[in-house]
């Protein structure tokens, strides 16, 4: 006997291939968002290992910050730009040789860089799967892919401290809830040292950055390798870390 | 339409060939192996212990039994037979002890050493499963609880069994028909391997019959089960699939028909929390 449709006011008839919008998509009811938000939530503070939850967490409560996001994007020439030719950072598409090649100071040597000495790779991302527009899907896989780039323009290591510092940052630029709970609740697993520095130099400066740059996602990262590091702070408007 | 490889069937909603099926549902237990015990506590809130508990119960098995355990992956069936037997033969020892009160110190000493090392009774337990990972967590957790003696692990497809015919005196499978593609060589091969006198008992998820518990079954089924799956385990697929596969199944009095198509007698069926889970028995003769 066919299965009955048991979920809420979903019209889906077929599993797979049913109202899939992208690969990897995941169509959810708002019942089901509303408890993965929750359950990601816990579960990303409970076991802060799980990356896949935070990324989870920020699909499920984008719904208002990610339009916002893709305007703001389509708004601007460079961000237009974006997100009609969907650049896409990852090992493939990066020239490492050239890069590494570049002189210290520029984009793309730091990049390379931070990527080396953190020992991370941008092929690590998750793709988004419970956002249930293809272009938002883009907007919030386009965030990930430039949290690396955060981090080499503010800065920021990737250890706790770091992360919540650009956490900060991004959710002033970005207004995600993901990361304003990160920004939040990310402290909690730090040393009262690391808390006062945190409290008194780098999350005011964080924010100072954030309220006075121009959008993050408007900035066409690929074409601007050779770009100092120092420029590119000055012309998005983030004052130079503590 | 007709490209298909073979004859179309169901994996859960989807519509695959046979090969397809056996391919993702290995696929669906090797990624779930690491957190199968972990979910089940949680999808079922530990209720799943219960059901288990009961199968043993209606089992009974006494010293001596031969138990062959099909997809049995974890050992939660093997485990709680071993225990069973166990708590079986000490009461048998300590009625006979009772008994011997009239003997010599070095009689009661001497009979009470013989059986020592026999705390079993003899029995045995084969636990079967066609996935390597599940086999590898129930090896791990087998060894971390402290279970060795009278327990195998045998790599097998319970649509054909690596066994003899005639062999054991029960033959359990918990949780793991639905998973089988042909449930009918599964049945036929239940009966082969068991000896004449034999029983089969099947613990499944079955089909709810009441309509306000079943559309409240159906509400948590497939919105709560895929995002505990998610959160939990990183795996929201494999819960979606598990939810569907147990609409796909047949329902109480169509795998007890199916069951006597296999030779078996008396069969019956027993349900569990108004049929959100059956065990269905039935004896070779």
């Amino acid at each position: 006997p066919r299965g009955r449709d048991g979920r809420g006011g979903e019209e889906e008839e077929e599993m797979e291939g049913w109202h899939q919008l992208y690969p990897g998509h995941i169509p959810t009811s708002p019942l089901q968002k509303a408890l993965l938000a929750a359950g990601s939530a816990v579960m990303a503070l409970y076991d802060p290992y799980r990356h896949d939850m935070v990324a989870v967490l920020g699909e499920t409560t984008g719904c208002l910050a990610l339009p916002n996001l893709r305007d703001k994007m389509k708004n601007h020439p460079e961000g237009y730009r974006i997100l009609q030719e969907r650049p896409c950072i990852r090992l493939s598409t990066l020239d490492m040789g050239r890069l590494q090649g570049l002189p210290d100071g520029s984009l793309g040597r730091e990049y390379v860089r931070f990527l080396e000495d953190n020992k991370v790779s941008p092929d690590t991302r998750m793709p988004p799967k419970f956002v249930d527009d293809e272009e938002l899907a883009y907007v919030i896989q386009r965030y990930r892919e430039v949290h690396d780039l955060m981090h080499t323009l503010l800065g920021m290591p990737t250890n706790m401290l770091g992360e919540v510092v650009v956490k900060w940052f991004e959710a002033i630029q970005t207004g995600l809830p993901m990361c304003v709970l990160g920004a939040a609740f990310g402290p909690v697993r730090l040393s009262s040292r690391k808390l006062q520095v945190l409290a008194t130099e780098l999350v005011p400066w964080a924010i100072r950055s954030g309220l006075n740059a121009s959008c993050v996602l408007n900035v066409f990262y690929e074409q601007r390798w050779e770009q100092p590091v120092e420029s590119l702070r000055e012309e998005l408007g983030i004052f130079p870390p503590p | 339409r007709g490209l298909a490889a073979g004859p179309e069937m169901h994996f859960g909603f989807q519509t695959v060939t046979e090969e397809e099926r056996r391919e993702k549902i290995y696929q669906v237990f090797e990624n779930v192996a690491k957190k199968y015990d972990v979910m089940n506590d949680s999808m079922t809130l530990g209720i799943h212990r219960v059901w288990k508990d009961i199968l043993m119960h209606k089992m009974n098995p006494c010293p001596g039994t031969l138990l062959l355990d099909v997809a049995g992956g974890t050992g939660d069936i093997a485990f709680r037979f071993l225990n069973y037997v166990r708590s079986v033969r000490q009461r048998q020892l300590q009625r006979k002890l009772k008994h011997h009160q009239n003997l010599s110190w070095q009689e009661i000493f001497d009979s009470y050493q013989k059986d020592q090392f026999n705390s079993l009774g003899d029995s045995q337990v084969v636990v079967c499963d066609i996935n390597r990972e599940m086999l590898k967590v129930g090896k791990q957790k087998a060894q971390h609880l402290g279970y060795s003696e009278g327990l195998s692990w045998v790599l097998g497809n319970a649509e054909e069994l690596p066994f003899d015919d005639d062999k054991f005196d029960v033959y359990t499978i918990a949780f793991g028909i639905r998973n089988v593609t042909r449930i009918d060589l599964a049945l036929q091969e239940a009966y082969r391997v068991l000896k004449p006198g034999g029983r089969f008992l099947c613990l499944e998820f079955s089909h709810v019959s009441n309509p306000l518990l079943s559309r409240l079954y159906d509400l948590y089924s497939f919105q709560v089960i895929p995002v505990l799956g998610e959160v939990i385990a990183g795996d929201w697929r494999s819960y979606q699939y598990l939810v569907e596969s147990i609409r796909q199944f047949p329902p109480q009095e169509e795998l007890k028909a199916m069951i006597e198509d296999a030779g078996f007698f008396k069969v019956d069926y027993e349900n569990l929390n108004f049929g959100i889970v059956a065990i269905h028995s039935g004896f070779k003769l």
